[in-house]
């Protein structure tokens, strides 16, 4: 597996070359043969040239996002163009706006409903970390509560380059994935409530005897 | 301003009286906990005839079972008022036909406006289990004063309910409908709300006011500069401070310059809803031309918390001035390629006109403001009923229709857009010299007492209303959203429509959620 290159912009321009070099390392860790790797860059190569995401917006980074994909900032140069309403359909999902505690269970549900292999790119202050509702009562602090986040975008809103940046990230990340001999992207079971103390998935007695 | 307060036994006979004297716009309905003094809500009504304003109010001291007669039937905004003033303060409204939270998830617990409300993360965690319609109930009171939990009787069982929503590319956002169908034609609809509810009332009264103006630009951010505006120039009205010329001018034209973007988005998403995404990326190619001067000035595209306190942030740029004219004179020639690709288009006129009837009367009685307001022949801009800033002394038209249906909702926009031009284009070449900001004291109190300041944002009327205490930070804070009154109408609009139309209407009605949801 070699390093994850986009075309017109250098790798050394990228930040964070350190985690994709480091998931490099270990993917090389087994050796694959000559054949399955070129397979797997074939696959990433198309992969990372047609995400296609879900269109969700909750609130003005959607704004934003449409304006990436309209005449002037043009996602299309880079394969973003298709979005899905369907989350079946969808590579990705691009989480824009803030997650309230009645979105929260919407935006997992989404989540659970799109296809393996599926990315999170969270966008803007209120989807990392809850922005400037964080002491809010029903905000909840930063969607890596709730799914996996594969790569944070801020700003409040970000601006389109910020969100375009954000998107080659994924791209390389994309990029160096493999396929053949094996795999590297597996979900175990319960990756994302695990480290989430907050999260409950069942109805506590005490909530539901008050209500009552 | 003046609140008369009214007794508990005689509300709902004054309420009534104050109808039949022409009071027929119910503009706001705040709730308020007084703390020892009750519960209660504040009503500012409006004659839409006259002009004329009052405010009034009643409370009750039990805050067990605290209740309040419905003036739903009354106004027919008042009865998503009252379920959102229920939501947050727990109010039961005596009489109101389906009083149901209209936020929050039907298992929180509490009322989170409530001074006494437990915000810990025990009592209300994240619950990551779907809300259940089968629990949903609405809360009647019973002649003894008790309070009576009634299942969810909105649909029959025989009845056939479809879900659209919260994330659906139709719904501008994350709204949800609950759609009852016969065949292809639509029998009732349920607008559920609160996605994207952020407690910014509540967070607000922990925050300072210069700290407020953030928030305020986050809720409907299409109208960024007019909320600031209008809670700007509440404070300052509440403080008493003068602004200089030189900003009342900078912010007559921010504000219509933010107009103009708001109504560019609104005919491109309008467009994209009807399936023309050609006219999607015209709308938003001329809309970049604008943020670039937006940009240049405030420093931001989207948000760009320009407005403070006593004035604005930053001076306008020297190239300020002959950018903006040489838009406008951009902008002019473009709408008519808008006509020519959408509006005259025979596809866009069959799905538009005579879809989505809203009256003259009804549209009053929601309180629909803004160009779904002015698209029934309501005469509603705040800028010629309650003119601030510069709108006085600047000539322009009210633009309004009369047919009420989707087509003039959307002509409605479009010609708004050649008013703000000749608005812009009369200020431009005027602004005076001087300050553009005056000092302000760093720490902000605000006199003891009510305030309320109201301007026209993108959407209709944004009002911000303020009960201080003299301390530094709101005793409460309430933002009239525009969009509520506009989902309100939907049941009424959509009765009898195809399921098709809902897009049409709800591009056309031009809502933001995080507006309505707050």
């Amino acid at each position: 597996m070699k390093k994850p290159v986009i075309k017109s912009i250098p790798y050394e321009e990228f930040k964070d070359n350190e985690t994709l070099e480091a998931l490099i390392e270990e993917i090389n860790k087994e050796r694959t043969n000559v054949v399955v790797g070129a397979l797997d860059d074939l696959i990433n190569w198309g992969r990372s040239n047609s995400l296609w995401s879900l269109t969700f917006a909750t609130s003005c980074c959607g704004i934003e996002f449409m304006s990436v994909g309209a005449a002037r900032y043009d996602f299309a140069r880079f394969g973003f163009e298709v979005t899905r309403n369907s989350p079946r359909q969808a590579d990705l999902i691009m989480v824009a706006g803030t997650i309230t505690h009645k979105m929260a269970p919407v935006l997992k549900r989404l989540y659970d409903q799109m296809a393996d292999p599926k990315y999170v790119v969270a966008v803007g202050g209120c989807a990392i970390s809850g922005g400037p509702f964080k002491s809010s009562y029903h905000v909840l602090n930063g969607v890596d509560k709730i799914i996996p986040v594969d790569v944070y975008i801020p700003g409040c809103p970000p601006r389109p380059e910020a969100i375009l940046y954000g998107m080659m990230q994924l791209q390389r990340k994309v990029k160096v994935e493999k396929f053949f001999g094996g795999v590297n992207r597996q979900q175990k079971k319960g990756d994302a409530v695990d480290n989430t103390p907050l999260v409950i998935t069942n109805v506590p007695q005490e909530i539901t005897d008050k209500e009552q | 301003m003046n609140i008369t307060f009214i007794a508990l036994d005689e509300f709902r006979t004054q309420m009534e009286a104050l109808r039949g004297k022409g009071f027929d716009f119910l503009r706001e309905m705040v709730g308020m906990d007084w703390g020892d003094e009750g519960l209660g809500a504040i009503y500012l009504l409006e004659n839409s005839a006259t002009g004329e304003n009052i405010q009034v109010a009643t409370r009750t001291t039990d805050r067990e079972h605290p209740s309040i007669s419905t003036v739903s039937d009354i106004w027919h905004i008042a009865n998503i008022y009252e379920r959102e003033v229920f939501d947050f303060f727990g109010i039961i409204f005596k009489g109101h036909p389906y009083l149901h939270r209209l936020f929050l998830r039907n298992d929180w617990v509490g009322y989170p406006l409530r001074k006494d409300y437990d915000e810990s993360e025990a009592v209300n965690p994240v619950r990551m289990f779907s809300e259940s319609n089968e629990k949903d109930f609405y809360h009647t009171v019973e002649d003894d004063g008790s309070i009576k939990e009634n299942p969810d009787n909105l649909f029959e069982d025989n009845e056939y309910v479809i879900n659209i929503g919260p994330q659906h590319p139709a719904t501008h956002g994350v709204l949800r409908f609950r759609l009852s169908l016969e065949g292809e034609f639509i029998n009732k609809v349920d607008v559920h709300c609160g996605y994207i509810h952020r407690g910014v009332e509540k967070i607000s009264e922990k925050l300072t006011y210069p700290q407020i103006l953030g928030l305020t630009d986050r809720l409907d951010y299409l109208s960024a500069h007019q909320n600031r505006h209008a809670l700007c120039m509440c404070v300052e009205k509440a403080m008493g401070i003068e602004v200089t010329d030189r900003t009342q001018y900078i912010r007559t034209i921010m504000d219509e310059l933010q107009r103009i973007d708001s109504h560019l988005l609104f005919i491109s998403c309008a467009a994209m809803d009807l399936g023309a995404l050609t006219a999607f990326i015209y709308g938003f190619r001329d809309r970049e031309k604008l943020l670039d001067i937006l940009e240049e000035v405030t420093g931001g595209r989207l948000i760009q918390n320009y407005n403070v306190i006593g004035g604005v942030q930053a001076d306008i740029t020297p190239g300020f001035a002959s950018k903006v004219k040489e838009f406008c004179k951009y902008i002019l020639g473009k709408l008519q390629e808008y006509n020519d690709v959408f509006t005259n288009n025979i596809i866009t006129r069959k799905r538009m006109v005579g879809v989505g009837i809203l009256s003259r009367e009804e549209a009053i009685s929601y309180g629909c403001t803004g160009g779904t307001g002015r698209a029934s022949g309501w005469a509603c801009d705040v800028r010629k009923r309650h003119p601030y800033a510069l709108y006085d002394k600047v000539d322009f038209k009210e633009i309004i229709y009369r047919n009420g249906d989707c087509f003039d909702r959307f002509l409605v926009r479009i010609d708004e857009i050649v008013e703000s031009v000749r608005i812009i284009e009369q200020l431009i070449d005027n602004i005076p010299e001087g300050d553009y900001k005056v000092k302000t004291k760093p720490v902000i109190r605000i006199p003891e007492g009510s305030y309320h300041a109201a301007v026209e944002g993108s959407r209709g009327e944004f009002g911000v209303f303020i009960e201080s205490r003299g301390e530094k930070s709101p005793y409460r804070i309430k933002f009239r959203p525009m969009g509520l009154p506009l989902i309100a109408s939907m049941n009424t609009l959509l009765k009898g429509c195809k399921i098709a139309d809902l897009m049409a209407i709800g591009a056309t009605l031009d809502y933001v959620i995080p507006d309505i949801d707050r």
